[in-house]
């Protein structure tokens, strides 16, 4: 363990457990709006982006590829809004058709690029896997940096982010840009996903929004409490994945999530209140309140 | 008891009356789903505080008309006016509580929570709610009722105590102008009393109250004005004038089994003084 403790695999940690944390917090938003699945549609539309920043660029270039990845994520939003628009499609299918399509052209462009003559390819497929091994201390910086921003970016707006998510109409009535609002967050999503790429993968990435946010909805009824768990399960996943993965030598990505997936199963196990075993436990109590003749009041909501 | 923050009095109300704005006008408001309409050419002008209920069948845009008047669809043509300005300019006036079914009740807020939601507009940008907010939020939920579950996670409420956060949460806003959706679905008779009383009250306090109503028992009892609405505006001002056999006739069309009811309605109305 102490060998393994260098001072680039300190940085790394750093920088890993910031990115958990933001997607932690992100995720949740996602989870609460519905949109898990555009996370993941997200993420695999980024890899045409990614390689076509590193055939631009020429050799590995970390920002440029995080760039490419989001302006390729910024027009499968585009193309999602647009068939919502203009056609009668509906989201789940717009969904499918972008996170194929945009896969699909971001691996006939990897293809591609194994073929020719290229240093520094296998950077391209950290992207897919997640690797944190390859990373030097300019990449873990970006990452540090662009998750503290988009954690500012919600402490500051946390009142409005709240209001939108739960009841847009409402928010619009009181004079919010709630579109704008919504779409800001949906930036964030996107922008969450981007900078967790590099060290989860753009197969996993989803999972990574999903998993520390569903985690955390079993142990809270706040959202400020969720939002706070959920970046505490992230930085925890991100941190034990990243060990694993650098002692045990195996990839980044599948590490982080596997750890994110145990703590998710701790949660649905032994969360109180809405954990299954606490359920089970009160629908027992039920049982024998049931034979009592019920007291006067009002039926619960459907 | 003193519900809000009393409105400021008018000086001079005789010079003022003759260009008094009214309260809400809606000119000639079309609006349309993938072109078929929904709304068509309603015109709608309140110059008094009132209790306004608006009627009419499944599928006769009564909330596609509180959503156009609050700009939450947009216009094939018309306006809409509220106290003489655009809606835009006027949305601290504002209160709206939408249909119970319009929100997701597994969110992860509290009663309080809610309720809070109402003085956002107000805070404005970035501010977050602290003790005189919250102060005025539960004061807010003495007012329907719901003090003592606060704290509660909005799912765990039955659909009666969800419709009074909503309302709690309107009460809020301190607004002038309110919009209801409606706020007596499936509640049950106790709830609904206490609603209405708390819809006088803002009567009583000056405001206007627009309530999308599906009772046509309870209508001559609980609306002072009406509106009876199937795509267009077939009749609108006084219930006492315009809660007739014919008007429903031609709002409900011939379905005897509503008209049924209609006409013990109606009766209702005359017998009651």
């Amino acid at each position: 363990m102490s060998e393994w403790l260098t001072y680039n695999s300190l940085i790394v940690l750093q920088g890993v457990t910031l990115l958990g944390a933001c997607s932690g917090v992100i995720g949740c938003f996602a989870v609460l709006r519905r949109r898990s699945l555009v996370g993941d549609a997200l993420a695999h539309s980024s890899l045409p982006g990614v390689c076509l920043a590193f055939l631009l660029v020429g050799e590995k270039h970390f920002w440029a590829m995080l760039l490419g990845a989001f302006l390729a994520g910024l027009i499968g939003l585009g193309i999602m809004a647009a068939l919502k628009r203009w056609t009668r499609i509906k989201e789940d299918a717009s969904i499918a058709i972008i996170l194929s399509t945009f896969f699909g052209a971001g691996v006939v462009l990897r293809s591609l690029i194994q073929q020719m003559p290229l240093s520094g390819r296998s950077g391209l497929d950290s992207f897919i896997f997640g690797q944190t091994a390859g990373m030097i201390e300019e990449d873990v910086h970006l990452i540090t940096a662009l998750s503290a921003g988009t954690l500012a970016i919600v402490a500051l707006c946390y009142k409005e982010f709240k209001l939108v998510a739960f009841d847009p109409e409402f928010a619009q009535v009181q004079g919010w840009p709630a579109r704008l609002l919504d779409f800001a967050l949906m930036l964030l999503l996107l922008g969450a996903v981007v900078i967790g790429l590099p060290a989860v993968g753009i197969l996993l990435m989803a999972a990574m929004l999903i998993i520390p946010a569903a985690a955390a909805r079993f142990w809270t009824r706040r959202l400020a409490w969720m939002l706070l768990i959920s970046a505490g399960i992230g930085m925890a996943s991100g941190i034990v994945g990243t060990y694993l993965s650098a002692t045990q030598g195996v990839a980044t990505g599948p590490c982080i999530i596997l750890v994110a997936a145990g703590l998710f199963l701790l949660s649905l196990g032994f969360a109180p209140k809405r954990g299954v075993i606490a359920q089970q436990l009160a629908r027992r109590r039920d049982r024998f309140r049931l034979e009592t003749p019920l007291g006067a009041g009002e039926e619960p909501a459907p | 008891m003193n519900l809000m923050h009393p409105t400021p009095a008018t000086p001079d109300l005789g010079s003022k009356l003759a260009v008094k704005a009214p309260i809400l006008d809606v000119h000639d408001v079309t609006v349309a789903y993938h072109r078929k309409p929904v709304l068509w050419d309603v015109d709608l002008t309140l110059t008094e505080p009132c209790l306004l209920g608006i009627i009419g069948p499944n599928g006769a845009g009564k909330s596609t008309l509180i959503k156009a008047m609050l700009g939450l669809v947009p216009l094939v043509s018309g306006s809409v006016r509220i106290f003489g300005q655009s809606v835009a300019s006027e949305r601290k006036r504002i209160g709206y509580v939408p249909q119970r079914e319009s929100v997701d009740w597994d969110f992860p807020v509290s009663v309080l929570d809610v309720v809070l939601m109402g003085t956002y507009g107000s805070l404005g940008w970035f501010r977050r709610p602290g003790a005189g907010e919250k102060a005025w939020a539960r004061q807010c939920l003495d007012m329907v009722g719901l003090r003592d579950l606060e704290g509660r996670q909005i799912g765990q409420l039955s659909g009666g105590q969800q419709q009074r956060t909503f309302l709690a949460r309107a009460i809020a806003q301190q607004a002038d102008l309110y919009f209801m959706d409606e706020p007596f679905a499936g509640v049950d008779a106790a709830t609904e009393g206490a609603i209405l009383a708390l819809l006088v009250q803002l009567r009583e306090q000056g405001k206007t109250v627009l309530v999308v109503h599906h009772d046509l028992r309870t209508v001559p009892v609980y609306f002072d004005q009406l509106a009876l609405l199937n795509v267009r505006l077939i009749a609108a001002g006084a219930t006492r004038s315009v809660f007739t056999e014919e008007n429903l006739r031609k709002t409900y069309g011939g379905r005897l089994a509503v008209l049924d009811t209609l006409g013990q309605a109606v009766e209702a109305q005359v017998r009651t003084p």
